[in-house]
């Protein structure tokens, strides 16, 4: 997917994270996280797996995390990717890319 | 992924606690309050502009969250909203259980979201009939149409009232005698009786009223509804309470149930046990206390 502008989704609520999408060139990750020390390498792979998964090759991404669980960060990615195309309303591949 | 097993049409539900599926805090652990069903919300609980989000987050939760066996419910958003359809898709595709289907006047209504459902169904390889469905009447309108709402499919195993929407269309408020909601209340249980699903009572809002909590609890039972939706987990413990049967009842039960299965043997109808007059129109009332009973892990036997 291209990210056409850009777009967020999530929140800094406790056990969530905001995750933040620009057009950009090639993948850069920004990413802080109050549980950087024990986790930041995990967040940090499930968000590139998810973009990959997505078929985004250039993104500005800015992650900040509040303790989000695996199944949130990937549902905040692939939120905020949709949204950046206009295309987060209906007919989501469930099951197909968004897995 | 967590593959659900095939939903129960008619189970346990004593308690259906609602939690924003757009809040991860709350969806993530719902399993450990130990109500018997969770309703994620789509619908009022999630901002117009959260919609989204909300089913992504709820899709990924279903998938990856093991609720064991608390059943999993997902309240839509009505029918005269532009997301009811794409909630439908993500309900199935990740495997709910039930679909509650919110502001319902009419078994055309329930037939709409059955369609819409059998086509994610096929859609997703879900097989065709696993997702069950429940109506939510919140105005005069779904209360009179009650009995063909509740009649209007195989996929329904239950009927709940909204509170606050009924209350604010018949131009009352809540009242500690339930007498605002009395015939409304009633009317939904005879619907839902004669067509053979469950009832189930709206939420209590007012957190710090026990008294007015339990007293609502209490008649809800007297008035014979199967359960009651909850807003917090704090309020769990008191319905599981009353909507479970005591000791003392489930014993009598089975001594019913022994007795006229004994004395019919026997060639007696009608006889007495404790100074009480039984005959078989007690059966099925006893029955039912131990199947509730062995539900709720009290009776083990075998009489049911």
């Amino acid at each position: 997917m291209e990210i056409c502008k850009t777009a967020s989704a999530g929140t800094l609520e406790s056990s969530d994270c905001l995750v933040t999408v620009e057009p950009g060139n090639g993948i850069s990750l920004e990413l802080s996280s109050s549980v950087m020390n024990q986790y930041g390498r995990q967040i940090k792979a499930t968000v590139l797996e998810t973009l990959q998964r997505l078929g985004v090759e250039n993104a500005a991404v800015t992650v900040v995390d509040k303790g989000a669980l695996d199944c949130t960060l990937k549902a905040r990615v692939e939120c905020a990717v949709f949204r950046s195309c206009d295309a987060s309303a209906e007919n989501i591949p469930w099951g197909g890319i968004v897995r | 992924m967590i593959k659900r097993p095939k939903p129960e049409r008619f189970r346990l539900r004593r308690t259906m606690m609602f939690m924003n599926a757009q809040k991860p805090g709350l969806i993530k652990d719902a399993y450990i309050y130990g109500c018997d069903s969770i309703m994620l919300d789509l619908e009022d609980a999630v901002a117009e502009n959260q919609k989204d989000a909300a089913r992504f987050s709820l899709y990924h939760a279903l998938t990856t969250i093991d609720y064991g066996s608390t059943e999993v419910i997902v309240r839509i958003n009505g029918l005269d909203t532009p997301h009811w359809q794409e909630d439908i898709r993500v309900c199935v595709a990740g495997g709910a259980d039930g679909i509650r289907i919110a502001k319902c006047e009419s078994a055309q209504d329930v037939r709409t979201v059955e369609a819409a459902v059998e086509a994610a169904e096929k859609e997703f390889g879900v097989e065709v009939g696993r997702t069950l469905l429940m109506a939510a009447l919140e105005s005069p309108k779904g209360i009179l149409n009650a009995y063909e709402i509740c009649s209007a499919s195989d996929r329904m195993f239950g009927v709940a009232i909204s509170g606050g929407d009924f209350r604010k269309c018949m131009q009352t408020t809540f009242q500690p005698d339930g007498v605002d909601m009395l015939a409304a209340r009633g009317q939904m249980l005879l619907a839902a009786r004669a067509a053979g699903i469950q009832c189930f009572d709206t939420v209590f809002t007012d957190l710090d009223d026990d008294a007015g909590f339990e007293a609502e609890v209490r008649q809800n039972k007297a008035m014979g509804f199967d359960g009651k939706s909850l807003i917090n987990p704090k309020q769990i413990r008191l319905v599981h309470q009353v909507f479970t049967p005591t000791e003392k009842e489930v014993r009598q039960a089975e001594k019913i149930v022994r007795a006229i299965e004994e004395q019919a043997k026997l060639g007696i109808g009608v006889f007495t046990v404790d100074g009480k007059m039984l005959d078989i129109a007690f059966v099925p009332g006893a029955k039912r206390t131990l199947k509730l009973a062995k539900a709720c892990g009290m009776y083990e036997g075998d009489l049911v």
